[in-house]
Parts: structure tokens; sequence; C-alpha cells
């Protein structure tokens, strides 16, 4: 489905600055995996995001989607078979747009856009369907500009705009870290069901060890720009955080640095 | 006093022909959050083909959509400096306009070209006003339409959230110039019609055509809001009128003593003004807010100590 290929990338290379953030980053995602992603501040992470998403191009190595290379197309062609949320409340929708606009943009993700309406009857019922699962109200406000959401149910929504056109790929990165605890929990939970139910192939970065631990079939934890370990769903089950910390130190020879680590 | 309202229809009308230059600058100013200064070229890019196409013969109305086309065109090259480009949006507006100044004396061959005694869309016998209103409206409509579209959509999306809408797969940088482009065509709507009413097209005639442009946007979202974009093309188009109508007033009243020369001064004061004010008003409200919040801390301190020492 999703594949990396010895990807590397540099910042200010050649220069005394020179940053190693992705180091021959090799990594292959079946249809269907749920991988959470784990690492210090500065590990690679979003990096690691933005180079599959088409941010960024890979100075070296390949980004292949079911088996066809992209890593050379920019970042508005992947959108295609890539959906995205944000860490950022703000950053997933148009403010000033009503929530059926918004919805209307993501519904053509990847698509041409010509001159039909936007949000036709028939998919405003659709949409309506869709938001009554967040269970937030929401699909009762559809002509309420999203500028005046809360940031949980913005993120809410970008997760439903992210995901409901169904994407070979969904890449979160962080996407509940700046929310409240229980906006973000809630957050959690809505990603879990909507990623299980539309079986999606998912990447999430997140800082929640606890977290990274029970969700997902498949856990991967990065440092200086390398995957360091990779654990699979039988040894992740019966994982705690303890065993988790303890074998970053072991691998990596320092202690796990992170100004957001939440432990559980 | 009698003067003012003898001018009156006479503002109005000239009100009308600038409201494709309000909806122009609307698009560019507030859907894609681009100040475009290309404005004032192509305001007689539109004048100088309109002009020069009806003296050789055409049709006025095929010389005014021509004219649509050369402001399309223009703002096109403004859109690909900024966007493939990579200059600074100003400076690609300001290069755009110097370089319209040269390509407009080109179109004309001459400064200054006369439609004394051609026909024009205005010599019909069909009162200018009823033709000018009736066409803004219907550019109003066309444009509130367009930006329901899916692809008017993106464009919205572009000047809300470039990031946003990249990441389902919009190429912001087409979407720029499409929406610059479709700004200059309808400023250069307006240059053609203010030429053809006028009687002539002159290279100078566009100059400070952006400030009036966001003078009457400005003035229309004050008076009608921007809640929707049916309201704020409303506002363009009725925004241009009152600027018309609060320019032939200060100007005909005679305390006020103004030189028609001392008109543009007085659109940037209008503009200045109106950008100065809201930053100015947030201040106020955020000092005021934080004024009552300590007072309320301090207030609770106090009744702590109070209820401390029973
Ligand atoms: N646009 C950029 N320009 C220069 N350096 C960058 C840029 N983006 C990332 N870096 C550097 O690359 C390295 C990896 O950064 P990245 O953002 O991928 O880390 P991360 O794992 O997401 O960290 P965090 O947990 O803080 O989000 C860091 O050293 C960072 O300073
Ligand atoms: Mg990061």
């Amino acid at each position: 489905m999703l594949e990396l290929r010895h990807v590397s990338k540099l910042f200010f290379a050649g220069t005394a600055d020179e940053k190693i953030a992705l180091a021959k980053i090799n990594l292959s995602l079946k249809p269907g995996d749920f991988v959470t992603v784990i690492g210090s501040n500065g590990a690679g992470k979003s990096t690691l995001m933005n180079v599959i998403s088409g941010v960024l191009t890979p100075d070296a190595g390949e980004v292949l989607i079911d088996g066809a290379a992209v890593h050379l197309l920019p970042e508005y062609r992947r959108s295609r078979w890539i959906g995205r949320v944000f860490q950022d409340p703000m950053a997933g929708t148009a403010p000033h747009m009503t929530i059926e606009e918004n919805l209307a943009m993501a519904y053509k993700r990847g698509k041409p856009r010509g001159l039909q309406l936007g949000v036709t009857r028939a998919k405003r019922a659709f949409f309506q369907e869709q938001l009554a699962r967040l269970n937030l109200g929401l699909h009762t406000r559809l002509r309420a500009k999203v500028g005046q959401l809360s940031g949980g149910e913005r993120q809410a929504l970008s997760l439903l705009m992210a995901t409901f056109t169904e994407p070979q790929i969904l890449l979160l990165d962080e996407h509940t870290a700046a929310l409240d605890p229980s906006r973000a929990e809630l957050v959690t939970r809505l990603t879990e069901s909507i990623v299980r139910e539309m079986k999606l192939t998912t990447l999430m970065v997140t800082h929640n060890m606890e977290q990274a631990i029970r969700l997902g079939n498949r856990l991967i934890m990065m440092d200086k720009g390398r995957i360091i370990l990779d654990i699979d769903e039988s040894r992740k089950k019966d994982l705690t955080v303890e065993q988790l910390l303890r074998e970053f130190e072991r691998i990596s020879g320092h202690k796990m640095a992170d100004d957001r680590v939440v432990f559980g | 006093m009698l003067a003012i309202l003898e001018s009156l229809p006479k503002a109005i009308e000239f009100g009308l022909l600038f409201a494709f230059l309000s909806l122009g600058v609307y698009i560019t100013f507030r859907i894609l959050d681009f100040p475009d200064l290309t404005v004032d070229g192509s305001f007689t890019t539109g004048g100088a083909i309109a002009a020069v196409m009806i003296t050789h013969g055409y049709s006025p109305w095929l010389s005014t959509v021509a004219a649509f086309g050369g402001g399309c065109a223009a703002g096109a090259v403004t859109g690909l400096l900024h966007t493939k480009g990579r200059i600074n949006g100003l400076l690609s507006g300001i290069l755009m306009m110097i370089a319209l100044y040269s390509i407009n004396l080109r179109i004309m061959g001459v400064p200054n070209v006369s439609l004394l005694g051609e026909p024009t869309i205005f010599s019909s016998g069909v009162s200018p006003m009823l033709i000018s209103a009736v066409g803004a409206v219907v550019v109003k409509l066309l444009i509130d339409l367009f930006f329901r579209t899916d692809l008017g959509l993106s464009l919205r999306a572009t000047g809300d959230n470039a990031r946003m809408i990249r990441s389902f797969g919009v190429n912001t940088d087409n979407s720029k110039m499409l929406g610059i482009s479709l700004s200059n065509g309808l400023v250069a709507i307006s240059g053609a019609l203010f030429a053809q009413y006028g009687g002539f097209a002159d290279n100078s005639q566009g100059i400070g055509m952006i400030v009036i442009g966001l003078a009457s946007v400005i003035i229309g979202e004050a008076i009608f809001g921007t809640r929707t974009i049916f309201w704020a093309t409303l506002a363009a188009v009725f925004g241009a009128v009152f600027y018309w109508i609060v320019y032939t007033v200060a100007l005909e009243s005679e305390w006020l003593r103004l030189e028609a020369s001392d008109m543009k001064m007085i659109t940037a004061l209008i503009v200045i003004v109106a950008l100065v004010i809201p930053t100015a008003q947030r201040a106020l409200k955020q000092r005021s807010v934080a004024r009552r919040r300590s007072a309320e801390l301090a207030g609770m301190a106090a009744d702590t100590e109070h209820g401390g020492g029973r």
C-alpha cells in the first residue's frame, strides 16, 4: 500500500546547520495497517509525514503508493490518495466558509473541480448524515461558519473531512496535541472508530505513550531520523509504557526527550 | 444644495460604471487576500481596447467583451509573476502596472483616442444608468453563482486557508492566477465603460483606480456587512455608488472648497481611516477587557482577604 525506500531528507545541506531529518528510512505498510509513531522532539516524525504527503520532496529514495512512485509529484497531486489532519485545529478547515462548504471541498479531494454547484441537495443530505456520526450536533449547523466552532469541533470536522472520502492513506500528525484532555479523548475515540470502520491505512504520530500502545496494530519509534524500533501487533498487546521507555533508552542511548510527552 | 441634487443621477451613473472595478477589487483584496496594483494599468487597458476597436468599426458590445479579455490577460501575467516567478505580490502588481503603461500606449498608438461621434453601448437611446445597472447586477449574480461552484469554493479557500485546500488537491497557484485574472477582467470592463461614457480613452485614465476600488469595497462593507458572498458583492456594487455620491457631494459643497484634484487624497484618506479603525477598535476592546478582568481579579483577591478576617 505505502512503501518508503531509503528515504532521506536533509535541511540546510552542506552548511554548519546541517540537519539530517530522515536517514535512509525504509517502511512498508500493508492495506489496513494502523501504525502509531512515537519519538523525541526533532526525531523526524513530521518530516516523515511531509515527505509522504508531498509537502517536502525527499533528497534521496522513493515513496510508493500502490506500487507507483509518487515522491516527485507535488502535494496537490498526491491528495488523490492521501487524507491528512494537522496538529493545529485551525489548519484543516477554512474559517470564513460554512461547514457544508468545507465538506463540499473535501468531498472533491483529488478530483477535478469545475462549474458544478459545490453544495447540492443530495450532498447536503450526505453531509448531514456524516456529521451526525460525530455526535457533536454539527449536523444542525451546516450553514455556520467554521470559524465559530471550538478547537475540538474543528478538529473533529477536519478528521471527518480527511476521511469520509475513504483515502488510501490517512496521515495524522499529533492531531489531538493542541486540544484539552477531554476534547483530545473525544477526537481520539472518533479516530479509532472511523479508522476501524473504513479500514483506512493510517500513520498516526502521537505523544501519548499509552495511546500509541493501545491504538493500531503496529508501533514504530523514531530517533534522529531513523526508525529505531518496530513493534508488531502481537508484541504490542502486552507492552507497557515503562517497557517502551526502557527500550527507547537501551537502543538510542539517551532518555526520551519530549516536551509534550504524555505517559498515559 | 440644488447643484448637489442635480448632480446625483450623474454620481449614481458613475458609481454603476465603477461597480465592475469594485467587484474586481473585492475578488483580489477580500477573497484572495492579494492586494493587486495591476488595476491602475488594466483599467486603462480596458478603455484602450474598447476605444481602438470601436474606432475600427467593431460593435461596442464586442469591444467591451474584448476589453474584459485584455484585462484577464493582464491579470494572468501578474498572477504568473507572483506564483511561478515567486515575486512579492505588491511588486508583481506594480511591475505589471508599469509594463501596461507602455502596452496601453501601443494599443492606442496615441495617448488619447476620441470616441466622439462613434457608436457606444450608451448611444442606443436606453439610459446609461439602466444599462450599467442591469450589467452590474447580472455580473454580481454571476459572481455569486461562481463562488458556489466547486471551482469557486476552491478559489475562496485559497484565500482563506491555502494549506488546507492544497491538502485536498487544489493547485493554489492556479486558483490565484484565475482569481487575479478574473478580477482584472472586471476592472477592464469598468475601463471600457468609462471610456465609452466619457467619449475618450486616455493613457492616464487608470491612475488611482486601485484606491477608488478599495474605498468602494470598504464603504460598501461598512454599510452592508459581509455575512455571505451575496451581501459582500452587493456591498461592492453599492459601495461604488456610495463612493461616487460622497465624491460628488464633497466636490459640490461650497464650504468644503475642494478641487477635483484633491479627490485622490480624500479617497486615500477614506481607505486609510477604514483600514485603521478596525485595528484600533480591536486594540481598544482588548484593553477594556483586560481592565475589566484585572478589576475582577483584584475584587476576588479583596474578597478573600475580607473572608479571612471574619
Ligand atoms: N522546514 C524545516 N527547515 C529546517 N529544518 C527543519 C524543518 N523541518 C524540520 N526541520 C528539522 O528537522 C528535524 C526533524 O524535525 P521534525 O519536525 O520532523 O521532528 P518531529 O519528530 O516532528 O518533532 P516534534 O516532536 O517536535 O514534532 C529537526 O531537527 C528540525 O529542526
Ligand atoms: Mg512534529
